[in-house]
């Protein structure tokens, strides 16, 4: 088996794939460093991630396609999926060996596959734009908690930025240990080294509170349930929409 | 924490939740710096009750006072209920911390109507002007039209909110004026139609200068209530039709009756609302806007009501089955529309891979297409073709069956607190 081991970031795949054409040798398997659990039946390949490499296999994607190509293996990447590397492989070579745009061919199982998950991980990025609910500290801040099931953070920060441009917000991802952080100017990705999270309810510390988040929190809850027509219940719908996962960071939902 | 605040809010929500119209779509406006927020296009849903509906706006009558005694409304002056009223910079202030904190997208304001309409269609629209004036809201609003209000308090309005709505709420006027003897059709068509030629003119004045004022950009809408007087399918169709292509409507909404009277013989006793119903009506709906069907196709003089237990797309093919098998590879995008289980989303799929080689049902399979459904519509000219000439009431059985079994698994799986269900 030949097996590509890489740093698990985008650009380090598509270091893989550039190396693997190099050599001329197809992956059978593509596995991140901190997974390798190394076999004598393998020949493995460490790939050391080179942005220069990576840009020539994205601006070969995009000629050979279209940016809109480019950027569903991006976020197709982000869903972090099992085999994610094999599947974007899979994809890439069938990319280079049409002589055609092939992807917005869906007669292709590759591609279809491809942007179906694409439209997984998009579908949970809008959810962040609906879940989000952010607790306003007393210095100011406004933050939130998420869990998303795939790595979306990358894709979030615009829309915050460009709608809550005049306060300062933190967004943070509880399960990955990282976020974004805008400090009205702009937005960088932060990691908090140490923090008064409660992972399961997404609270923080409630002396940090501004004294009337815990107002607004109520009022929302108490909107929540009167706006409801109890003779239309529909707990199946409810449930499809807005799924139980999403629950425990929610005030209305969280009983906390 | 201010009680005073909790109770209104409580009261005016309650009271403005049959209203059902849940939109926050149709805008694109960005935050220049200097203001609060900003709209998307898409609108945004941010939570979901247990009724299933979602929630995007801050929904709330102003005050629910009202001087009118209209059978099928729950503010009605004659019913006992408590009665509230928000001061604009308390629900300026709400408004405002809810939508920094994400929980909406902007806001909703009706009002029952206080002394007249254009005491009340003022008072609405000074809200909405001190929010964008003062408090800087860029966010969504969406602001009610009070029938009988003066032409130019609704020309105003119109510059402060994203989309405007007045609800003809009773389809008939012979009707209405049975359950609301003081209201009119003409003065609900004429503010419409005033929401209307404004929206035209200054879209047109914005083609030749971008600083032009802009009209409600989102459109307009109003609301049907379903079930509370008799008329038939074909008439509420036919009249959502007529509002989308005369009043250049963006939406027509479909309220199921909640039966908030008792013991009022001009109201019909249910035991719940007509959910189902109003279900198939937005199908109905649907076709009309996204699947290219005319009215007298999905209802006519032969076929008044739709039928409850299929989607008015799957009645229509049943009811017209000379135009199917359905050539998947060649038919145009139109066609394809028409076939069950195929979707606005997997006929552009078609549309579009069909260009580079012939579809067969595993390609559609793979495309999320409803082959338990389609099957017996469409052709791929394959060998195994063997679904055609089965008779339209042994489709509608078999279609049926697979439901009722899917049903059954279903409810075997689950609690008894689910409630109804719409398939």
């Amino acid at each position: 088996m030949n097996v590509f081991i890489f740093d698990n970031t985008f650009e380090g795949l598509l270091t893989v794939v550039f190396e693997s054409f190099k050599l001329k040798i197809l992956p059978d398997a593509i596995v991140c460093k901190n997974k390798y659990q190394p076999s004598l039946l393998d020949v493995s390949f460490e790939i050391t991630t080179d942005v220069l490499k990576a840009e020539r296999v994205w601006n070969g994607i995009k000629a050979k396609t279209s940016k809109e190509a480019c950027d569903m293996v991006y976020h197709t990447f982000l869903s972090g999926m099992d085999n994610i590397g094999m599947i974007i492989f899979h994809y890439l070579q069938l990319t280079f060996s049409t002589n055609y745009n092939v992807s917005v061919n869906y007669r292709e199982e590759s591609v279809l596959q491809i942007r179906q998950i694409q439209q997984k991980v998009l579908k949970e990025a809008h959810r962040m734009f609906m879940f989000v609910r952010f607790q306003k500290t007393s210095t100011d801040i406004y933050f939130a908690p998420i869990q998303p099931k795939y790595d979306v953070i990358p894709l979030i920060g615009k829309h915050f930025k460009n709608r809550f441009r005049d306060q300062i917000w933190i967004i943070y991802d509880t399960e990955r240990d990282y976020g974004l952080y805008y400090d009205l100017k702009t937005v960088e990705e932060i990691k908090l080294e140490q923090h008064s999270i409660n992972k399961s309810s997404g609270k923080i510390d409630a002396t940090l509170l501004e004294e009337k988040e815990e107002c607004y929190q109520i009022l929302w809850k108490n909107y929540f349930d009167a706006i409801n027509i109890k003779e239309r219940k529909n707990l199946k719908v409810q449930m499809q929409f807005m799924p139980k996962r999403f629950w425990n960071y929610l005030p209305e939902k969280n009983n906390g | 924490m201010n009680d005073t605040i909790l109770e209104k809010l409580n009261v005016l929500a309650n009271a403005a939740k049959y209203d059902v119209s849940c939109s926050s779509s149709g805008s694109s406006r960005s935050n220049n710096g200097k203001n609060v927020g900003n709209t998307v296009s898409c609108g945004i849903c941010h939570s979901f009750t247990e009724d299933g509906r979602c929630i995007s706006l801050l929904k709330v009558l102003l005050s629910n006072h009202c001087i009118y005694d209209c059978a099928y409304c729950v503010n009605r002056s004659s019913n006992d209920i408590a009665r509230a009223a928000f001061t604009v910079d308390e629900l300026a202030e709400l408004t405002i911390n809810f939508y920094r904190r994400n929980y909406i997208e902007g806001l909703f304001l009706s009002s029952g109507v206080m002394r007249n309409p254009d005491y009340t269609m003022e008072r609405l629209m000074n809200v909405a002007k001190k929010l964008r004036e003062v408090y800087k809201f860029n966010a969504y609003i969406h602001l009610k039209a009070i029938p009988g209000a003066s032409p130019d308090l609704v020309k105003q309005a119109g510059l402060y909110a994203d989309r405007m709505s007045v609800n003809i709420e009773i389809p008939t006027e012979q009707n209405l004026k049975i359950l609301a003897p003081d209201k009119d059709f003409a003065s609900v068509y004429q503010p419409m139609a005033l929401i209307k030629e404004n929206i035209i003119i200054s879209k047109e004045e914005r083609k030749k200068y971008r600083k032009s004022p802009v009209f409600s950009p989102a459109g307009q809408s109003t609301q049907l209530i379903i079930g509370a007087s008799p008329e038939s399918d074909r008439q509420i169709l036919q009249l959502t039709s007529g509002l989308y292509d005369f009043q250049k409507l963006k939406r027509v909404y479909y309220s199921g009756y909640v039966p908030v009277t008792l013991a009022d013989n001009r109201l019909p006793a249910l035991k719940q609302p007509p959910l189902i119903r109003e279900n198939r009506l937005y199908q109905a709906d649907w076709l009309l806007r996204f699947y290219e069907f005319k009215v007298d196709e999905i209802v006519n003089d032969e076929f008044q009501h739709l039928d409850l237990e299929l989607d008015p797309k799957l009645s229509y093919a049943l009811r017209n089955p000379h135009i199917f098998p359905i050539d998947i590879n060649k038919a145009d995008y139109e066609m394809i529309l028409r076939i069950p289980g195929v979707g606005v989303r997997s006929a552009k799929l078609i549309v579009h891979s069909r260009k580079f080689g012939r579809l067969n049902e595993s390609h559609l399979k793979k495309m999320g297409i409803v082959l338990k459904r389609a099957k017996y519509f469409i052709t791929c000219n394959q060998l195994t073709d063997g679904h055609k000439d089965i008779l339209p009431s042994i489709i509608r059985r078999n279609i049926l069956n697979e439901k009722n079994k899917l049903l059954k698994r279903f409810n075997e799986n689950q609690l008894s607190l689910f409630g109804d269900l719409l398939i």
